[in-house]
């Protein structure tokens, strides 16, 4: 006797609950806490931030612990939350130039005013096992965190003087950037809408991308002008007050990349940039997204089309978002029964057909 | 889940996907663009008609949710909770009793009547993707009604199978101008899309929108040498012995051995209980 | 037939062309091209690479914008319209019906992973046809007149040889009997055997059908056997324009006696 595969509602529980106990673990290894995670988790929070393009690291940390560690996951957590979060408003951009720096280096000169800052970076660590960190209780070092921030100019603007390189196109003094997470994305995008989706986009597929025109695919040999990591304040314009206050801080990473350009049909040569900003220490990102975003200017700025990945709009715009890529991708594990049958009908009539059609012959010979 | 407003999205967001619903019913067949939310379901897991349910749904309402024409599915079952912990609507298996069903996959076999309303979980909205992968070029095929490629791909099917070899997700041209995917239908269901109850298309991760007014003229493309055929497994269902009804075909043991029951759950209960019996008889009636 | 033979028959000419510039930054494309074309005239434009003869096909074909004039085209509905003021609709409907474009390489107007049948067809279903007997049997029977057997209809181009693909891309753009015909180098790269073939087949389908086609070209074979007119182009300008055998065999430009003699030397 035949029984159709029922009780879905009760495997779903059954597979929520194991869920949970795997989530645990062992007893008798300690539960970690969600602090535990924002602080020694750090680099992980990051990407959850900014790929969750929400800034805040509690709720990446308990998203991280939530989703056992699996940062998609995690995103994913973090994006459903913030959908539902109403919108007071936007803030006015803001003044990276402010920044109080954890990090600066430019590639493009030896010195500059305000100096190299290395901070807290794998950059030349040797990459070896550290096996001390098995051992609990270290001893923690001295703080050597700086208390003072000092004031760090922009490298851009040392170019700049000389018109040396191009100016960032300003938008309209009124113009307010579109929000992709509220219109829906329509091509040919504005670049601070193309900035947007490279800024929640996957890191892993803007790294890709950026390394691919580093190889040859829309070359546009790029140098690290200046990259910065650092908190910056947030100010938000109050209607009631009719000037901008500050409302908080967030941590971010911002990257100017110096390219170079040989001139147009009406501008001179000059160098030009590309630009990455990404929440929280996400160095990698950044530097990613500049180069990306440099590859995807190609138009405006009057150079060829190379048939590059990195050049196609469209293709990079759709295919960042790890959320949208992993729910379509896992999508085929859910039943397709009704269209496979469909086709294996299909299937069975054509064979009938080309068996009908082959007999015939047969019998004639 | 009081945390959340009802049937989970905002009343502004709300609104936002109706000025799309409305501006797809005014202009059948056409995608219109929403700024889709991202929903507490993954993307490809129905999030487009979730946000249309959740859009057009009334605390009034009694809600019906199959996938693969079952009620019972996970996915359907998953759906079906999301509404009843968020809106606190009646749910319903029976399509009869259903004023908003979604759906993955399927048409119900029972006629929707007027004043029913049809969801439709769309994976690919654009019927010419697989012909042209890019957006921009598409959308300007549909405004400049440039459907030649689509006719292509049907003529290339009759000349490599003798036949047009697409069984489902089967293009039809809508009120004699738009192009569209009905979404992953089998073709057999195609014939219904002109029904008498409102259907509504929601594609979440492509932010698109799509309608039928009742009564839509809705035309599957062929040739008129190669007519449009609705096809189904050649057997009546071995449970409730429908001859009409869409079948999955079931393995039932190692050897080779199968069977055919309806697709449609509560179209085939509906017949057993009203004393209809299938090839293998009475003791399948559990 | 003679220029002012045609010229009294008919009215006005099908294509208007005006002072179309195009510019490359600092580099010229073509600069202040004029001429009108005639209903069944065929005209060539020669000239060595980058004297801007492919460009100005370019620009009067659509496919790039020129900087500056007009390209007037007598429509079926509205008389002389200039084609750079028609909406994209209007002009790819223009594409797919009256115009036709052969590419230099085929690959560039066929869809190579389409049967040579679909490929005919094509043109035919965009504006209309839906039996798929009749499109079959219309596109069998344009394989034939371009030499391709009726057994390789479900064949994709991929599997055709170079001479045979370009064939079969004028079968696909003849097809729904277009009045204006581009043509940019429809030989090159192809064997010289298979060259003559080609040529061969091209001025018997441009005889039969009375065809107007623009043909840009480097080989000055070609033009004597197709073109009626000629259009000598250097460095972007047009040196000499006049009939076909004028042009060749008494030309007056010292490029055009440069490029007729190093014709003639081989």
């Amino acid at each position: 006797m035949y029984v159709a595969v029922k009780g879905g509602e009760r495997a779903i529980d059954n597979a929520h609950d194991w869920l949970a106990e795997e989530r645990r673990g062992p007893q008798d290894v300690a539960e970690l806490d969600v602090a535990q995670i924002r602080t020694q988790l750090g680099l992980a929070v990051n990407r959850v931030m900014a790929e969750g393009s929400l800034f805040d690291p509690d709720l990446a940390a308990l998203a991280i612990k939530q989703s056992r560690g699996d940062l998609i996951e995690a995103i994913f957590l973090i994006r459903a939350y913030r959908t539902t979060l109403p919108r007071f408003g936007y803030s006015t951009p803001v003044d990276t130039g402010a920044m109080a720096c954890d990090r600066r280096i430019s590639a493009t000169f030896k010195d500059v005013p305000g100096g190299q800052v290395l901070g807290p970076t794998f950059d030349y660590t040797h990459r070896l096992l550290d096996f001390a960190l098995e051992a609990e209780g270290l001893q923690r070092s001295e703080a050597i965190a700086p208390e003072a921030h000092p004031v760090m100019p922009r490298v851009s603007q040392f170019l700049n003087q000389e018109g040396l390189i191009q100016d960032e196109p300003r938008p309209e003094v009124d113009a307010v950037p579109g929000d992709l997470t509220r219109a829906p994305l329509e091509l040919p995008a504005t670049r601070a809408l193309r900035l947007q989706a490279l800024a929640r986009g996957d890191e892993g597929f803007v790294l890709s991308m950026a390394y691919s025109t580093q190889r040859g695919y829309a070359k546009n040999h790029p140098f690290v002008g200046e990259l910065r990591i650092g908190t910056v304040a947030v100010e938000m314009e109050i209607p009631e007050l009719g000037f901008a206050v500050e409302i908080g801080d967030v941590v971010l990473s911002e990257c100017e990349t110096v390219n170079q350009f040989t001139g147009s049909k009406t501008e001179p040569p000059q160098f030009t940039r590309g630009y990455g900003l990404v929440f929280g220490q996400t160095e990698r990102k950044a530097i990613s997204m500049a180069l990306v975003d440099r590859a995807l200017r190609w138009k405006e700025l009057g150079e060829d089309d190379k048939g590059a990945p990195a050049q196609d709009e469209e293709f990079v715009l759709y295919h960042a978002d790890n959320i949208q890529a992993t729910g379509f991708l896992e999508h085929i594990k859910l039943p397709h029964y009704v269209d496979f049958q469909s086709e294996l009908e299909l299937v069975r009539k054509l064979r009938r057909e080309a068996d009908a059609r082959v007999r015939p012959t047969e019998a004639a010979q | 889940m009081s945390a959340y407003n009802f049937a989970y999205l905002d009343e502004q967001t709300k609104r936002m996907i109706r000025r799309a619903l409305l501006k797809g019913m005014a202009i059948p067949g056409y995608q219109v663009p929403f700024a889709s939310r991202e929903m507490p379901m993954p993307y490809g897991w129905g999030t487009g008609g979730v946000q249309v349910s959740a859009a057009v749904m009334v605390p009034e309402d009694c809600f019906k949710v199959i996938d693969q024409g079952a009620d019972d599915t996970t996915n359907a079952v998953s759906i079906r909770r999301f509404f009843q912990a968020t809106a606190g609507v009646a749910v319903t298996e029976k399509t009869a009793e259903a004023s908003v069903i979604q759906t993955r996959h399927r048409i119900p076999e029972r006629d929707l009547r007027q004043g029913q309303i049809l969801v439709y979980q769309v994976p690919i909205p654009e019927p010419l993707r697989f012909l042209e992968p890019s957006e921009v070029e598409t959308r300007k095929m549909h405004a400049l009604e440039e459907y030649g490629l689509m006719h292509v791909k049907l003529y290339e099917d009759i000349a490599r199978h003798g036949d047009i070899s697409t069984s489902y997700a089967y293009p039809v041209k809508v009120e004699g101008r738009y192009v569209m995917d009905p979404s992953p239908i089998p073709k057999f269901d195609n014939p219904k899309l002109g029904m008498a109850a409102i259907q509504l298309f929601g594609a979440g991760r492509e932010q698109r929108i799509y309608a039928l007014p009742p009564h839509t003229d809705v035309v599957s493309l062929d040739f008129e040498d190669y007519p449009f055929q609705a096809g189904k497994a050649d057997h009546d269902c071995d449970l409730c012995g429908a001859g009409s009804s869409y079948l999955d075909e079931v393995i039932t043991d190692d050897a080779g051995g199968r069977m055919f029951v309806c697709s449609d759950t509560d179209f085939c209960r509906e017949r057993r209980e009203a004393g209809h019996v299938g090839a293998l008889g009475v003791e399948a009636v559990a | 037939m003679k220029d002012t033979e045609r010229a009294a028959i008919a009215q006005r000419p099908l294509l208007r062309v005006e002072g179309v510039s195009r510019r490359y930054g600092a580099r010229i494309g073509c600069a202040e091209v004029s001429f009108d074309l005639w209903p069944g005239e065929v005209m060539g434009i020669v000239g060595e690479s980058g004297s801007g003869k492919t460009t100005l096909l370019n620009c009067l074909a659509g496919q790039l914008a020129p900087d500056a004039g007009r390209v007037m085209f007598d429509t079926r509905d509205r008389g002389m319209v200039d084609t750079l003021d028609m909406s994209e609709a209007e002009r790819r409907m223009l594409g797919r019906t009256d115009w036709a474009f052969v590419h230099q390489h085929a690959q560039d107007g066929l869809r190579m992973n389409v049967s040579a049948g679909g490929n005919v067809g094509e043109r035919l279903m965009a504006v209309g046809a839906r039996h798929y007997g009749n499109i079959r049997e219309q596109a069998i029977d344009w394989l034939d007149r371009v030499e391709i057997a009726e057994d390789r209809v479900d064949d994709r181009p991929s599997a055709f040889s170079g001479g045979m693909r370009q064939r079969l891309q004028i079968a696909r753009n003849l097809v729904t009997g277009p009045r204006l015909v581009f043509m940019d180098e429809p030989t090159g790269g192809l064997d010289v055997s298979v060259q003559a073939r080609l040529l061969d087949l091209l001025r018997g389908l441009v005889r039969e059908m009375g065809l107007s086609a623009i043909i840009v070209t480097h080989d000055l074979a070609v033009v004597r056997l197709l073109a009626d007119r000629l259009m000598v182009m250097k460095s972007g300008h047009v040196v000499e324009t006049g009939l076909t055998d004028q042009v060749l065999d008494d030309p007056q430009h010292a490029y055009t006696q440069l490029l007729v003699s190093s014709v003639l030397q081989v």
